[in-house]
Formats: C-alpha cells, sequence, structure tokens
C-alpha cells in the first residue's frame, strides 16, 4: 500500500502549483483553470485522509467539492462571458476600475 | 499497486506544470485533462474506485468540456496565444513562485512532521459510499443540489445578453 | 426686624423688570421703577436702624435664614444675613446714599439711550453691595463682590459704542480680577484649616486654632488683603479707578467714590480677628494705605479732569481709611467712611451739575467763574471741599481724619512715621481740594452755561452737603456704637502726641493747603507755571500726571509679555497636536489606498501570502 504521507505530498504540490498558476496568469480562462486545480488538489487531500481510516467520508466530502467545483465554474464562465463583451478582452487586469 | 501511483503521480504532476505554462489556452486545457486522468488513476491506486470514476464523469468529462465550450464562444486561438506570450514575461514568476515554494516546503514540513506514514486501509467500495451518502450525509446531499441549482439559475441569468439591433429574432 | 431679607431683594427684583422689560416701559415708569426700588429698601433699612437701635437683639447681632444653598459634605453656606453694628452702618449709609443719587440720576441720565439698563445696572448693583454687606458667610460675601464688580464694568463701559469706555471697564475688571483671585484662593485656605466659612464661627475657630503670628494665619490675611487692595484700589492695583471714571457721573458717585471701593475695608473691619492674628499682614495694612494716600494726593495735584481729580481723591482717602485698619483703629475707619460716602458722592454730584452745565466739558482749566453762575454747585461743591480737606469743627471730615490721624500716631503698631504722613496727607489733600475749587468756581470763565439742573439734581446734593456739615457731630456716639461690633482702639498710653496737639497741627495742614492753593492759583497764578516750566519740576508733574507711571510699569511687565506670546503663537501650536494626528491618518490613509489597485490578481496575492503566513504561525507558535 502507498503510505498516506506520499499521497499527501503529492496533493500538497499539485496544490502549490495551482496556486502559482493564479498567481501568475492574467487570461481569466488560466486563473479558473489553476483555481479547478487546486480544488482538485484539495480533494485528493480528503480521498487520502479518509482512506487511511477507511471511511467512506472523505469520498462523500470529495463528492461535495466536485458539485461546489460545478457549480463554480459555470457560474465563473458566465462571468467570463460578460467580461468579455464588456472589456473585449479576457485580460483580468483590464477590470479593474474598483481601483483606489 | 504501489508503482501506479507513484507512476500516476509524476504524470499529474507534469501535465500540471505543462498546463500552467502554455501559451495556448486549448492546449492547455487538454492537459489538465491528463492532470485529471492521472488523478483518477491515483483515486484507483488508494483504493477508492467510486471518485475515481466521479472524477473522470465529472471533472474531466463535464467541466473541462464546459470550459472549451467557453474558449470556443471566445473565440481564443493563436491570435490571442500572440497576446498571452507577451503578458507571460519569466520575471513575473519570481514572486508566484517563491509564495508557492514556501508553502510546499511548510505542507512538507507538516505532512513529515507527523509520526511515520499511515497506511491506507484497504478499498472502500462504491456501497459503502452510498450507504453514507443516504444516511448521515442526507442533508449534505440535499445541500448540494440546492447549490446546483443556484449555480444553474445564475449562470443563465449572467450568460444572458441583451440582443443588438443587427441580430435577426 | 423680619424685614430685612427686603433691603437687597428690592433692588433685586427692580434690576431684574427693567433688564426684561425696560425697553418697553416709558422714561417715567423707568425712573419710577428704578429710584422707588432704592427709596423703598432706605426707607426699610432707616426702619430697622431704629429698632435696632431702641431695642438691640441679644448678642449684639440678628440672624436672618433664607435657604440652604450648598449641601456638600461638611460645606453647608447659606444665604442668610447678619446684621450687627457694623452692617448695619454700612446697610443704611450705601442704601441712603443709594437713594440720593438714584434720584439724581433720573435727571442726569434722562437725554441718554439705554435709559433702562441704567437703572437695571445700578439696582443690581445695589443689591449686589447690600448682599455682600449683609452676608454672614464669605461665600456668599464673594458672590456679592462679584456681583458688584460685574456691574461696576457694566456700568464703566455703559456707553459701550466709545472703544475707549470698554477698555476703561476690561482694565477695571481685569484688575479687580487678580484681587478676587487672591480672595478667592483665602477662602479655599480658610475653609481647608478651619472648616467652615461663616464669618462668626470663622472668627472663634481661628482664635482658638492659630496663635498669633501663626503662618496660616498670615498667609490667609495677607490673601483677603490682596482682595481688599483690589477692590478698594490700593497700591498696587490702584490703577483702573482713574480710567473708571469713563462711566456715567452717578456711577462714578455712587461706585466708585462711596459703595463699591469701600467693600475691601468692609471685609478687612468684619475679618479684623484675622488681621489681629498676622500683625505683619496688618502692618502691611496700614503700610499700604499710608504709601496709597501720599501717592494718589500728588497725582491729585496735577489733573486736568475734574472727575479724574476726584478719583485720586478717592483713593487717597481710602488709603486713610486702610491705615486707621491697619493701626488698629476699626471704628474710626469706618466713621471715616460714613463722611467720606457723604461728601465723596456730594462731590461727584456737584461736579456732575457742572459737567453738565457746561455741556460736557470735563477740563478744569477751560471752567472758571463759576461761582456766580451756578450758586448752588458751588456752595455744594464747597461744603464737600471743606469736608474732604478737614476744615476744622464745621466739616464732617474734619472728626473722622482727626481721629484717624491721631490714632496713627498713637498706635502700637503705627508710631510717629504714620502720623506724619497722614499730616502731610492732610496737606496735599487741602492743596489739590483748593486748588480744584479755585479752578473751577473762580478766575476768568472759559466755557459758557448752557443748562442749568433741575430740582432732582439738586436736592440730593443739598441734601448730601448738609450731611456733610454736621455728620461728624456724632462722633462719640457712633464710636461707642461701633465698638458693638468691633474692638475699641488701644492706644499706647503716652506715645504719639495728645488728642489737641494732633488735631492743632492738622488744622495747620490744612490752612496752608489753602492758603498755598489760593497763592497759586488766584493770585500769582504765574507761580504755577514757573513751578512746571524747569526740568524738574515738568518730569515731576509728568511723572504725577501718569500715577507714578504704574500704568507704564504694568504695561511693560504684564501685558507687552503677553501680547508677544500671543503673537509667537498665532499659529497656535498646540492646536499643531491635533492637526498633526489627522494629517497622520490622512497620510495612512493614502498609503493603504495604494493597496487598492482593483486587480484581482493582486488581491489573490494578498490572500496566497496571507496563508502562508498563517500556516507559518501554526507551525512555529
Amino acid at each position: 500500500m502507498v503510505p498516506a504521507r506520499d499521497a499527501l505530498l503529492l496533493a500538497a504540490v499539485l496544490f502549490a502549483l495551482g496556486l502559482a498558476g493564479l498567481l501568475v496568469r492574467r487570461n481569466v480562462i488560466f486563473i479558473l483553470m489553476s483555481l479547478e486545480i487546486m480544488l482538485n488538489a484539495a480533494g485528493l487531500a480528503f480521498v487520502v485522509a479518509g482512506q487511511r481510516w477507511g471511511q467512506p467520508d472523505g469520498q462523500v466530502v470529495f463528492l461535495f467539492i466536485l458539485t461546489m467545483a460545478a457549480a463554480e465554474v459555470s457560474v465563473g464562465l458566465a462571468l467570463v462571458l460578460q467580461l468579455y463583451h464588456q472589456y473585449k478582452s479576457v485580460d483580468v487586469d483590464a477590470a479593474s476600475r474598483m481601483k483606489g | 499497486m504501489n508503482i501506479m501511483f507513484y507512476i500516476a503521480g509524476a504524470v499529474a504532476v507534469a501535465a500540471t506544470v505543462v498546463t500552467v505554462t502554455r501559451l495556448n489556452v486549448v492546449h492547455a486545457l487538454l492537459y489538465l485533462v491528463i492532470s485529471l486522468l492521472a488523478v483518477a488513476v491515483v483515486f484507483y491506486t488508494l483504493g477508492a474506485p467510486f471518485v475515481a470514476a466521479l472524477e473522470v464523469i465529472i471533472y474531466a468529462g463535464a467541466i473541462m468540456v464546459l470550459f472549451v465550450f467557453v474558449v470556443m464562444l471566445l473565440n481564443l486561438g493563436k491570435a490571442e496565444a500572440r497576446t498571452e506570450s507577451g503578458l507571460l514575461k519569466p520575471s513575473m514568476w519570481i514572486g508566484p513562485g517563491v509564495l508557492a515554494a514556501i508553502l510546499i516546503a511548510e505542507l512538507i514540513y507538516l505532512v513529515t512532521a507527523g509520526t511515520g506514514g499511515a497506511y491506507p486501509a484497504g478499498m472502500v467500495a462504491a456501497q459503502q459510499v452510498g450507504m453514507a451518502l443516504f444516511g448521515p450525509y442526507l442533508l449534505g446531499v440535499e445541500l448540494a443540489s440546492m447549490l446546483l441549482l443556484a449555480g444553474l439559475v445564475a449562470a443563465y441569468h449572467l450568460g444572458w445578453r441583451k440582443p443588438s439591433r443587427t441580430e435577426v429574432r | 426686624m423680619q424685614l430685612l431679607w427686603l433691603v437687597p431683594a428690592i433692588p433685586f427684583a427692580g434690576a431684574l423688570v427693567l433688564l426684561v422689560f425696560g425697553a418697553a416701559l416709558s422714561r417715567k415708569a423707568v425712573a419710577i421703577v428704578g429710584v422707588g426700588t432704592i427709596t423703598a429698601s432706605a426707607l426699610i433699612s432707616l426702619l430697622i436702624a431704629g429698632i435696632y437701635l431702641s431695642a438691640p437683639p441679644a448678642g449684639g447681632a440678628y440672624q436672618q435664614y433664607l435657604w440652604l444653598w450648598i449641601d456638600v459634605g461638611s460645606f453647608r453656606p447659606a444665604f442668610a444675613l447678619y446684621l450687627d453694628a457694623l452692617s448695619l452702618v454700612m446697610m443704611v449709609v450705601v442704601t441712603f446714599v443709594s437713594a440720593l443719587i438714584h434720584l439724581y440720576s433720573a435727571e442726569f441720565m434722562a437725554g441718554d439711550e439705554g435709559y433702562s439698563r441704567f437703572f437695571g445696572y445700578m439696582n443690581l448693583f445695589v443689591a449686589s453691595m447690600v448682599t455682600l454687606l449683609l452676608a454672614n458667610n464669605l461665600l456668599l460675601l464673594y458672590l456679592g463682590w462679584e456681583g458688584v464688580g460685574l456691574c461696576s464694568y457694566l456700568l464703566i463701559g455703559f456707553w459701550y459704542r466709545e472703544p475707549a469706555n470698554g477698555r476703561a471697564a476690561r482694565k477695571a475688571f481685569i484688575v479687580t480680577r487678580v484681587g478676587d483671585t487672591a480672595f478667592s484662593v483665602g477662602l479655599f485656605l480658610l475653609f481647608r484649616d478651619l472648616g467652615t466659612l461663616n464669618i462668626q464661627d470663622l472668627m472663634q475657630r481661628a482664635q482658638t486654632n492659630w496663635a498669633v503670628g501663626a503662618a496660616a494665619a498670615i498667609a490667609a490675611a495677607a490673601l483677603l488683603l490682596g482682595g481688599a487692595v483690589g477692590k478698594s484700589a490700593q497700591l498696587p492695583l490702584q490703577t483702573w479707578l482713574p480710567d473708571a471714571m469713563a462711566g456715567p457721573t452717578p456711577t462714578s458717585a455712587l461706585i466708585h467714590a462711596a459703595t463699591m471701593v469701600t467693600a475691601g475695608v468692609y471685609l478687612i473691619a468684619r475679618t479684623h480677628v484675622l488681621f489681629a492674628l498676622a500683625p505683619p499682614v496688618q502692618f502691611a495694612v496700614a503700610a499700604i494705605g499710608a504709601i496709597t494716600l501720599l501717592m494718589a494726593g500728588c497725582s491729585a495735584l496735577t489733573q486736568n479732569d475734574i472727575k479724574r481729580v476726584l478719583a485720586y481723591s478717592t483713593i487717597s482717602q481710602i488709603g486713610y481709611m486702610f491705615l486707621a485698619l491697619g493701626v488698629g483703629a476699626w471704628g474710626a475707619a469706618i466713621f471715616h467712611f460714613m463722611t467720606h460716602a457723604f461728601f465723596k458722592a456730594l462731590l461727584f454730584l456737584a461736579a456732575g451739575i457742572v459737567i453738565e452745565a457746561l455741556h460736557e466739558e470735563h477740563n478744569i482749566f477751560r471752567m472758571g467763574g463759576l461761582y456766580r453762575e451756578l450758586p448752588i454747585a458751588f456752595w455744594v461743591f464747597l461744603a464737600g471741599g471743606c469736608a474732604l480737606s478737614g476744615l476744622p469743627l464745621i466739616s464732617a471730615g474734619y472728626f473722622s481724619k482727626d481721629q484717624i490721624i491721631w490714632s496713627a500716631g498713637a498706635s502700637a503698631i503705627g508710631g510717629m512715621g504714620f502720623w506724619a504722613v497722614a499730616l502731610v496727607g492732610v496737606l496735599l489733600t487741602s492743596l489739590y481740594t483748593f486748588r480744584l475749587i479755585f479752578v473751577v468756581f473762580f478766575g476768568e470763565p472759559h466755557t459758557p452755561v448752557s443748562r442749568r439742573p433741575g430740582l432732582a439734581m439738586v436736592v440730593p446734593a443739598v441734601v448730601l452737603a448738609v450731611l456733610s456739615v454736621i455728620g461728624g457731630y456724632d462722633r462719640g456716639p457712633f464710636m461707642s456704637f461701633m465698638s458693638k461690633a468691633l474692638p475699641g482702639f488701644v492706644a499706647v498710653p503716652g506715645s504719639g502726641v495728645a488728642e489737641n496737639v494732633s488735631s492743632a497741627i492738622a488744622a495747620a495742614a490744612f490752612l496752608a493747603g489753602l492758603l498755598g492753593a489760593w497763592f497759586v492759583y488766584l493770585r500769582q497764578p504765574s507761580v504755577a507755571e514757573l513751578l512746571v516750566a524747569n526740568r524738574a519740576g515738568s518730569a515731576l508733574h509728568k511723572f504725577w500726571f501718569a500715577d507714578w507711571g504704574m500704568d507704564w510699569l504694568y504695561d511693560h511687565v504684564f501685558v507687552r509679555p503677553v501680547v508677544w506670546i500671543t503673537w509667537a503663537n498665532r499659529n497656535d501650536i498646540l492646536d499643531s497636536i491635533y492637526d498633526g494626528i489627522a494629517a497622520l491618518a490622512a497620510l495612512s490613509w493614502r498609503g493603504l489606498s495604494l493597496t487598492e489597485t482593483g486587480k484581482l490578481r493582486w488581491y489573490a496575492m494578498g490572500i496566497a501570502a496571507g496563508t502562508v503566513i498563517f500556516v507559518a504561525m501554526v507551525m512555529f507558535l
């Protein structure tokens, strides 16, 4: 069997990569993708925890995370469409009218 | 079985790295799909086949397809790739890179500081998960469905735009 | 006797009515209310005096308790009135003279706007003064003290459209304030050490608790002396009284001659036990009186304005009263107060008649030859002047002043030095008084007479003139009456000169002054010019004219540094602390608003950094 520690390490690495991507990219689509990567990593951590104790709870939580990710992506992409129509670009820095 | 885990893990990490650094959106999306599939394999090796299936069906199958549709609607192709290269300079990686590195270091420390690696206790089958969902987590399931409803309504409302004059009714 | 409370209450009610409704009343109604209240008050006080004399209350004092004023712990001053021989005499004199002056001013002020305001303030003044005199505790006395100070300010600056009058009023108020502050610190000291402000209790406790010459007694007495000096315009706080002549003449007559300026004398007489316990302070009282009477006498000799001569004369005469108090001749001081009230008020009223007749002319060298034109004014002025300088045997001032002069020589505290000073004072008084009379009423007329006084102005003057002549004959009964409230004079046997000798020398000084004035001003006017022509003479003349340079001194020592400080602080350094706080807040706002870039990635970076830091905290703390 795989030690839980290694699986958690994998989750950590994936999460960090997602975070880096979130902070670097200016394209909104990439930001949303990085967000998905991070959510996935978090879900992986949950599943590992559930498996370590042999309970289905980890997988249940993963299901909820999945649901939440789905809802969030649909709303987020709808917003991206609106953004594109307003500013004619997918650069997230274009929407900085809240400056100051 | 263990070796499968490590290979799938490596594939996941590599695919993620590539995703984050691509200039073309569609390419990045496809690499992301690969990463998700690799993670599904990881789930299977850990003894959670249910979520492995869910990962493939919903995450890689539905959510990523949603992304592809939107990219198609926005018509982001080669032209965008050029602007994207202008936006993505190597110097921009410094700050996030440092932050991510610190985070990884902290998490590694936290994870390895415990009392050695515990081993997962065998497979948890789909039946067990189903019984948990219909039992203690029933309320959570209902709430999740409410969330999806809200997401649906919001996405419909936000995605709708007034037709311009030149459009055919 | 139960009507005692009406004596201050009726004028106070009159003041309220006049100040609130005065503008709506007719001139006649205002005059009736204003004069009537004081007249009623005077009549009631005369009635009470009659009752007191015929059937004196037990213990020599009558107390009337009105209501409890403050009730805090052991501090319970009340509105209570205390009537003994001292306060009775002063109350009668004050109300009687006030009534006459109010009648006078009904005609004098008839041409001015603010008629009701004037009578309102004068009524308020009389109410405060009577409260001061009748108070049985020092706090109520202080209330009256402040009340008269306020009315003095209001009345000096009565013609407020003229900025100089406002300045004079402010000067009066501020200078007396210095004294009032000393007085209040003295009150604090007395209460802290003796636990009460009720005057009779205070005197008893002071005698039992403090030995003669105790430091606390000296401190308290010195502070009370400070207050008295301010109110009574003695050295060093006498600079306000000459400028206070900017007010209307009836005000000068009432407040600055007969009544308010004697409040200090009353205070010292009331708290004589305290002063007896502090011999250095009592000596200081006499010394201040002696020095002041000389200084003011010299200054009066050089003045041109008729009212300023009388103002300096007032300062000088109150110096006599202080001298009497200082050497322990308490009764003599009060006797002189009474005669002084009569003749000084008379002199001011007569001066008012002259000023009005010559259409607001104040300079005596532009008057002259008036004894033919204004005979009544001449005779009353002469009566008052003789009383002031002490014409032997037929003026009231002679008897009172003589008493003081002899006491100064024969007392344990005084000695021949004070006696000599008092005699020089007589010479000076006679000099400047007759200078005034000769210049104003004799010689060539320089200004024509345009108005003759009416009955309302003449009658009070004549009444006071009669009193100035006959008021001294009751010296014997008066002194024995006063001994009920104040200790008698203790003469050191064998010291000083005999009374007759002292009186004779004083009479000689009077004659010398009279002749000197006649010579210089009537016979050979060129002598006056000669005296001033040479350098020493003219310098001395200027020095005395400017009140021995006191105004210049105070201006340079106090006023200029303060004005400089306010100029240096014109940007208000203390305010810059608050400005600094505000500026700091604005600066931090500007700094923090830089973090609001509006960029999504910036905020995401913030969240990520925060997460990293928190995880680190969890790890290490």
